[in-house]
């Protein structure tokens, strides 16, 4: 391991460790911020870990969210609560792989077809089976888990996220995943099984997601299917990973943490208009910054050197 | 069982208006349009306030309703989506542009009805009069917008098929660099293509209104349907549009009244992974581009 590496994890373990500390200082409503960052930074990084190599537009994060929040509503009360989120998990591993094998075989489009109804597919569903067999709808969620506990446990996952992204890009699974992003057919003339390979990191990125939906349930209280299946989490979710570029590991944290704030803002300030101003900036950021700002900011450094170089030629 | 196969294929019918747009924007201006329902509701809306507040007919309202969104739509492409496409080296990255640009789009538009409308459900009353057909009693209104759906649709398909600009138009469907060659402007075939799409699914919404409650948020599940029916039925086909659109009306009007209205859904969607399991083309698509 070289020098720089060292510093980097030496930096990387001091934040999680200053981070560990921000609930013992900061008041109720700057907890709830923080909790926030921290859930839409796991999602971005997590939409951002698929579609970043592969560059399949998931349009599904809402529909594992709600799966996680739900499978808390539904089990909370019941079970301990680590055994609820390995449930949770499981259901979120198990559907995304009915998913991805259905869709992911197929061209792009099918793929983005099917996340873009999911989320509406999977709340009829769980409506449907509501109303005609438990005949309730609209849970209350009783957990004795503090804001604390929840931002604690929203941490934990962000590094785990951040160090699975870390590892598989160091992989063998990771190569595979970047040859398959450039050219598809060329990765499958190299031997790479693409269909595995892609439904794999889709369930890997898609539990992690229905996990951040778990741990956030208990700050909900009332659940229901409309509440969990929310199609703004989607849309704020690929908004920020592309504000960061999706195709750097830290990315999409960099575009969650501002827009986190600014949609903080907006919901409070123009609850009225907030879906316009959002549409608005979504569409900035596709047309100004198709790559993010770690694309403009990796421009701009190799793009420096060149600008000297021609006037050096010059002189 | 008579009512139910007659309301499935009134309902079949509006899918497949509202996909032949759908093929159009897609198949030729190769613009994948996550908005497309959101476009259907403003039309909605516009012949909901045409009818209240100048006691328009609806009919006359398509009138009104199908230039100006025809408008809207080319204006759309030419400004906002011919950058894209200029930007674009290949058809998979104009593919994934188009769709965040159209998804960011779409919570526009949502965003400026539900400025304008809120987010209650609207309806209004035209034409609600039963009239007994085959002995199944059905209302005015939807066999109106049926029929009017089965007449866009056939001159949508002569207009293609018989006349010099259709003919350029699936020239450019087939392949966009070949039909260069043979003297054809591919961004204005491309752009008019595209508002045809965006006329076509203001009529649909204009007919739809007519019988269904519609909200600001409810474009969403039209969008999906006609990207469902447009892509089993084979990309920038229309026969394939008509039955693809009958099927999945047909099957979510028998599951309504057999099994459960909350189930719709679940079936497009087990009919759509049906049909692609089996021809991932779709069913009159050609098997590789």
């Amino acid at each position: 391991m070289s020098r720089t590496q060292m510093t980097t994890g030496a930096i990387c373990l001091a934040a999680v460790v200053a981070l560990a500390f921000v609930p013992m200082i900061v008041d109720a409503y700057h907890l709830a911020l923080a909790i926030s960052l921290l859930q839409f930074t796991v999602l971005a990084t997590a939409w951002g870990m698929f579609s970043g190599p592969t560059r399949y537009v998931s349009l599904a994060t809402t529909a594992f969210f709600g799966v996680g929040a739900y499978t808390v509503a539904v089990l909370g009360e019941q079970l301990p609560w680590s055994l609820v989120l390995l449930i949770a998990a499981v259901i979120g591993a198990v559907m995304a792989v009915i998913v991805g094998l259905s869709t992911l075989r197929l061209s792009g489009v099918h793929f983005v077809i099917f996340t873009f109804g999911l989320a509406e597919l999977v709340r009829q569903i769980v409506v449907w089976y509501e109303v005609n067999k438990t005949r309730v709808l609209g849970r209350y969620v009783f957990v004795d888990i503090t804001q604390n506990d929840i931002y604690w446990q929203l941490l934990a996952l962000a590094v785990i996220v951040f160090g699975a992204g870390w590892l598989i890009a160091r992989s063998r699974f990771g190569f595979a995943l970047r040859i398959i992003g450039e050219d598809e057919t060329v990765a499958r003339h190299c031997g790479i099984n693409v269909t595995i390979a892609k439904v794999a990191l889709f369930t890997i990125t898609a539990t992690f997601m229905t996990l951040v939906g778990a741990v956030m349930a208990p700050r909900f209280t009332y659940i229901e299917p409309s509440i969990a299946f929310n199609a703004t989490i989607s849309f704020e979710v690929v908004i920020m990973a592309l504000l960061g570029g999706a195709h750097r590991l830290w990315g999409p944290a960099l575009g969650a943490i501002p827009l986190t704030l600014l949609f903080d803002f907006l919901s409070a300030r123009f609850p009225s208009t907030s879906t316009l101003i959002m549409g608005v900036v979504f569409l900035l950021i596709v047309y100004a910054l198709p790559s993010g700002v770690v694309g403009l900011w990796e421009r701009l450094k190799t793009w420096r050197p060149t600008a000297s170089k021609m006037r050096g030629a010059q002189a | 069982m008579t009512n139910a196969v007659l309301t499935g294929l009134v309902l079949g019918g509006m899918y497949a208006l509202i996909a032949m747009g759908l093929t159009l924007q897609y198949g030729v201006a190769r613009i994948m349009n996550l908005s497309y329902g959101e476009f259907l509701i403003g039309a909605a809306f516009a012949s909901y306030w045409l009818f209240t507040g100048w006691a328009l007919n609806p009919l006359a309202g398509l009138a009104f309703v199908i230039p100006v969104s025809f408008g809207i739509s080319y204006l759309l492409y030419r400004v906002l989506l011919t950058p894209l496409v200029r930007r674009a080296r290949t058809r998979d990255a104009l593919e994934v542009d188009s769709i965040l640009a159209t998804f960011g789009m779409m919570f526009i538009v949502q965003g400026i009805m539900l400025t304008m409308f809120g987010g209650a459900y609207f309806s209004y009353s035209f034409l609600a009069v039963p009239v007994t057909v085959v002995g199944e009693v059905l209302a005015l209104n939807r066999l109106i917008a049926f029929g009017l759906a089965v007449v866009v649709g056939l001159a949508l398909y002569l207009t293609l098929t018989r006349t010099r600009i259709g003919t350029s138009i699936r020239a450019v469907a087939v392949d966009p660099i070949a039909a260069q060659l043979v003297a054809i402007d591919v961004t204005r075939t491309s752009a008019l293509a595209f508002a045809l799409g965006g006329a076509l699914v203001a009529s649909a919404g204009v007919l739809i209104s007519m019988f269904l409650t519609f909200s600001a948020t409810s474009g969403v599940v039209f969008t999906m349907k006609a990207l469902i029916v447009v892509v089993m039925g084979g990309v920038g086909n229309l026969l394939g549009c008509l039955v693809a659109g009958l099927a999945l009306g047909l099957s979510e009007a028998l599951v309504a009244t057999f099994i459960d209205p909350g189930l719709t859904l679940a079936v497009n969607f087990a009919l759509f992974l049906g049909v692609l399991l089996v021809k991932p083309a779709g069913i009159f698509g050609r098997a590789q581009r």
